[in-house]
């Protein structure tokens, strides 16, 4: 049960440990400067090479119809990926994830690579001496008057 | 002596989107030729995945228009498919019949994104969208990088710092933008849950746990503590605050 994780209540400074996941910490720095992407070719459908071809991919929206679209085999930063989609009188009814990438669930990644973090609260904005805010979702329209808009202009 | 902070912004996907750069590369030509890549980068995938536009790859493949999946088209499905399942349904791509992988593009995008900025030899990066960010130091010898929190229900307030030297921060929370996150299963928006922060080593994964976790609304504590790997701050609506670690035994 190495997956039960341990859990504490702060309410001023806490020093933790966090946990990464091992093929991430090298393939993502990796593999995200080169996304390795093959196993398919930007006009094939469906119907092409690998798995089994599911009926009636043929792309149309008629309302009638239900269309079931298979893509190929996409090779991501995880492993392999491979999703079919089903619209039926054009409404999206099913994704679904035909192959994963193979016994190493990202749970499952999780080594001993350890980051620590310490998360201090402060009541003081002004005084403490931050580089970027995390927030919800700033949309450009808000950024006007956001925290985060104020570090950027002060930096430029 | 504090370390030179070079800053740009550009609004893309309707985002602010804001780098802070310290080191050798800081401000120079390779500089700006990484930023333009990032910029373009996001560019495409927005041009890919926007559900504003109709004549984005996922429109199209929502109305059952395209008769192939691309690549990156899958890769997100299939991240956000395995949300659903691990969420029970609270997080899903498809909502009343319509495909929209918002809740796992922005942080995929970025993490792709900030490939450009990793290649930048001896040089420290903070590449934030929007509130959600990818962090990152060259140097042993520079300093963390600190990233505050906004206060969920004073966005002019900090309320936590943290120091990062590499890794993620994603915040969900109804301050900016009202309910924008509802429960799949559902459809209803959290109420004592203000804002979720989780940290972790990929922004892709962090995003979609903070949206997961703030739809749970009250189970998140429950929820996170299942998901190793990663920490996290809550602030509840009546002002208090947990801050969660995972660790596997």
């Amino acid at each position: 049960m190495k997956r039960i994780a341990t859990w504490f209540l702060s309410t001023v400074t806490v020093v933790v440990l966090m946990f990464g996941y091992h093929t991430s910490t090298n393939s993502t720095l990796s593999a995200t400067s080169q996304p390795a992407f093959v196993g398919s070719s930007s006009t094939s459908g469906s119907t092409s090479s690998t798995t089994k071809s599911n009926g009636g991919s043929t792309g149309n929206s008629n309302s009638n119809t239900s269309s079931t679209v298979t893509g190929d085999v996409a090779q991501t930063r995880w492993g392999p990926v491979q999703v079919e989609l089903t619209v039926k009188a054009g409404s999206v009814t099913e994704v679904r994830v035909l192959q994963y990438p193979t016994g190493n669930s990202t749970d499952e990644q999780i080594n001993s690579y350890a980051l620590p973090v310490l998360i201090q609260e402060t009541l003081d904005s002004q005084s403490a001496n931050i580089d970027m805010v995390s927030g919800a979702t700033v949309t450009s329209v808000g950024y006007q008057q956001s925290l985060q808009s104020a570090l950027d202009q002060a930096g430029l | 002596m504090k370390t030179e902070v070079r800053r740009r912004v550009e609004h893309v996907m309707g985002l602010p989107v804001s780098v802070a750069l310290r080191g050798r590369h800081a401000d120079d030509g390779r500089a700006d030729d990484a930023w333009a890549a990032v910029v373009a980068d996001l560019r495409e995938s927005d041009r890919v995945f926007s559900t504003y536009r109709p004549d984005s790859v996922i429109s199209r493949m929502s109305r059952g228009e395209l008769s192939d999946v691309p690549p990156e088209v899958a890769e997100v499905l299939a991240i956000g498919e395995r949300a659903r399942i691990a969420s029970g349904g609270v997080f899903d791509v498809v909502r009343d019949g319509v495909l929209d992988p918002s809740g796992v593009v922005k942080g995929w995008a970025v993490e792709r994104a900030a490939a450009a900025l990793r290649d930048l030899e001896d040089t420290d990066f903070c590449l934030s969208a929007g509130g959600d960010m990818v962090v990152h130091v060259a140097d042993p010898d520079r300093p963390d990088w600190r990233v505050g929190i906004e206060d969920a229900t004073d966005p002019t307030r900090v309320r936590a710092v943290v120091p990062l030297r590499s890794g993620a921060v994603a915040t969900s929370g109804l301050a900016h933008r009202g309910a924008h996150v509802v429960d799949a299963r559902t459809g209803l928006a959290p109420t004592r849950l203000a804002s979720v922060t989780v940290l972790g080593p990929d922004l892709t994964r962090a995003d979609v746990e903070a949206t997961t976790a703030l739809a749970m609304d009250a189970d998140a504590p429950t929820w996170l503590a299942r998901r190793a790997g990663l920490a996290a701050y809550l602030q509840w609506a009546d002002g208090r605050t947990q801050t969660l670690v995972g660790l596997p035994d």
